[in-house]
């Protein structure tokens, strides 16, 4: 059988997603460098507000909670048009130094909410992570000498993130998938190709299928960085590899 | 008596909300001391030695260590409070702690255990650190497991490391909090031999446990808490042949 043969099975316009993969390329692109900036700033805001959280700060915690209450509460889509066509109505705004190279941008507006919302959930993730701190090594930690932020810094952080990667291996997908939304407010992301392809020539499946498999390739990728960080940071946790000789070693039967 | 003692309590009382735990406490250890203190669970012994490390905040009373009196004042609440937590943290330091559940860090290899107060409480140079820690590993019989993490070792292994932890400090005095309650009964030994060696040392310690025989063989004093108090005292070939009150009487005799 020859490849043209093959492809002729496959119900699908090949030759047209070919001459529109440099376009999906860019798609890639616009998804993949909103998504990680903005898990990258939502981590760095994440960890001082997950502190506050697990403290017992009189000010902090309430004010934090609020925040993350909030943007865990609604939808990214909402968020994201909040942002992007609610601040452009009020006049200072507009007037403001902010509005040029910022708010009235489709990409910086996406990557604002995408920030917020993730930072928001990234907070209490991490939270839950802090609080889940063996006490008894806390307290060994205070029995040595630590300070309050050597605790934080030297045992409580560093338990708590390795702690945290399956869970953010989830928040970083769902992050991905939410970035669609980038695509309803203008910008050309995977899905925003997809849907130009669909506009122009009509073929729903040739855009949304090769949107789909590109998000799908960029999850497996995903899934195989946090795959190999548990290998490396949750070692402690996993059972020591027994030599192969004690696993064939039968129980003696009494 | 000669000189300062390394340890000295005086008058301790601690209460959970309205029951009193430590009812008047006071113990003095002099250097190379080892302090065994026995009681019934509930009889407060843990609570005491936890509060002499501030683990747990007394409501009144003094700890002293080599003469220094660990400042406290009184909040808006009227609750108890260290002065100075500085300061806190430096007693600490001289206050080694091995707890009965072991308390390593998890998230550490043995070797990182040993090595974290000396390098980032004392700020001891990494080399000096490394050395130091390897001999103390060596010293527990553990020499070969420094890249393990904790939840592949043994209770008693895991033990032992704490004890070289604790060691690292160069400690004034050592708090032990029924290091060998957790453990199975076949690893108990290996743990009372490293401690019966500390003791051969000279170092001063102050030991809440459960071991009879440690207490009566090891220690230079004994100290039975009943319900908060001191019960008895003394030596403890004194006082393991010939105790004096019923309550330590009946204590004894439930113990063997």
């Amino acid at each position: 059988m020859t490849m043209e043969q093959i492809l002729s099975y496959i119900p699908l316009d090949i030759s047209l997603i070919a001459a529109n993969f440099d376009r999906f390329l860019y798609g890639v692109w616009t998804t993949l460098n909103l998504t990680f900036i903005a898990l990258f700033i939502g981590a760095l805001l994440a960890i001082p507000m997950a502190i506050a959280r697990a403290s017992r700060h009189r000010f902090w915690n309430p004010i934090v909670w609020g925040y993350t209450y909030v943007f865990r509460g609604t939808p990214l889509l909402v968020q994201t048009y909040l942002i992007y066509y609610g601040f452009g109505q009020f006049e200072f705004i507009r007037h403001s130094w902010l509005w040029e190279p910022v708010l009235s941008s489709a990409w910086w507006c996406a990557l604002i909410a995408f920030t917020l919302n993730t930072a928001a959930y990234s907070t209490e993730l991490l939270r839950g992570a802090i609080i889940d701190t063996p006490k008894g090594e806390v307290e060994a930690a205070i029995a040595t000498g630590h300070s309050y932020k050597a605790r934080l810094r030297r045992i409580i952080l560093p338990s708590a993130f390795r702690r945290a990667i399956p869970a953010y291996s989830n928040e970083v997908i769902f992050m991905l998938h939410g970035s669609v939304v980038a695509s309803t407010i203008t910008l050309q992301d995977i899905l925003g190709v997809g849907r130009w392809l669909n506009g122009r020539y009509y073929l729903a499946y040739e855009g949304f299928i090769t949107a789909a498999l590109l998000y799908f390739l960029i999850v497996l990728c995903i899934a195989s960085v946090f795959r190999w960080l548990e290998r490396r940071y949750l070692r402690h946790l996993t059972r020591r590899e027994t030599p192969a000789t004690a696993e064939i070693t039968p129980e003696p039967t009494r | 008596m000669t000189g300062i003692s390394a340890l000295k309590v005086d008058n301790l009382h601690k209460s959970f909300g309205q029951h009193e735990v430590i009812k008047g406490v006071s113990m003095e250890a002099q250097k190379g001391d080892v302090i065994a203190i026995l009681g019934a669970s509930g009889s407060g012994k843990s609570t005491f030695l936890r509060c002499i490390n501030l683990l747990e905040t007394p409501n009144s009373g003094d700890v002293y260590l080599a003469g220094e009196k660990i400042r406290m004042k009184r909040n808006r609440h009227g609750e108890t409070v260290p002065a100075d937590i500085r300061q806190v943290e430096r007693m600490r330091a001289r206050l080694a702690m091995v707890f009965q559940g072991f308390n390593l860090w998890s998230h550490m290899t043995v070797m990182e255990n040993v090595l974290e107060g000396p390098l980032y409480v004392q700020k001891t140079p990494k080399s000096e650190a490394l050395e130091k820690a390897k001999a103390l590993l060596a010293k527990v019989g553990l020499a070969d497991r420094a890249d393990y993490y904790p939840a592949h070792l043994s209770g008693g292994q895991q033990q032992r490391v704490a004890i070289a932890r604790a060691l690292a400090m160069d400690p004034d005095v050592m708090l032990f909090d029924e290091p060998t309650s957790a453990l199975d009964p076949e690893l108990v030994g290996e743990v009372l031999a490293v401690m019966r060696d500390l003791a051969a040392e000279g170092r001063t310690m102050l030991v809440v446990t459960h071991e009879m025989g440690f207490a009566r063989d090891v220690s230079s004093k004994t100290v039975f808490l009943h319900k908060g108090e001191v019960c008895e005292e003394g030596a403890p070939g004194k006082l393991f042949t010939n105790p004096e009150t019923e309550q330590f009487k009946a204590f004894l005799s439930r113990m063997n």
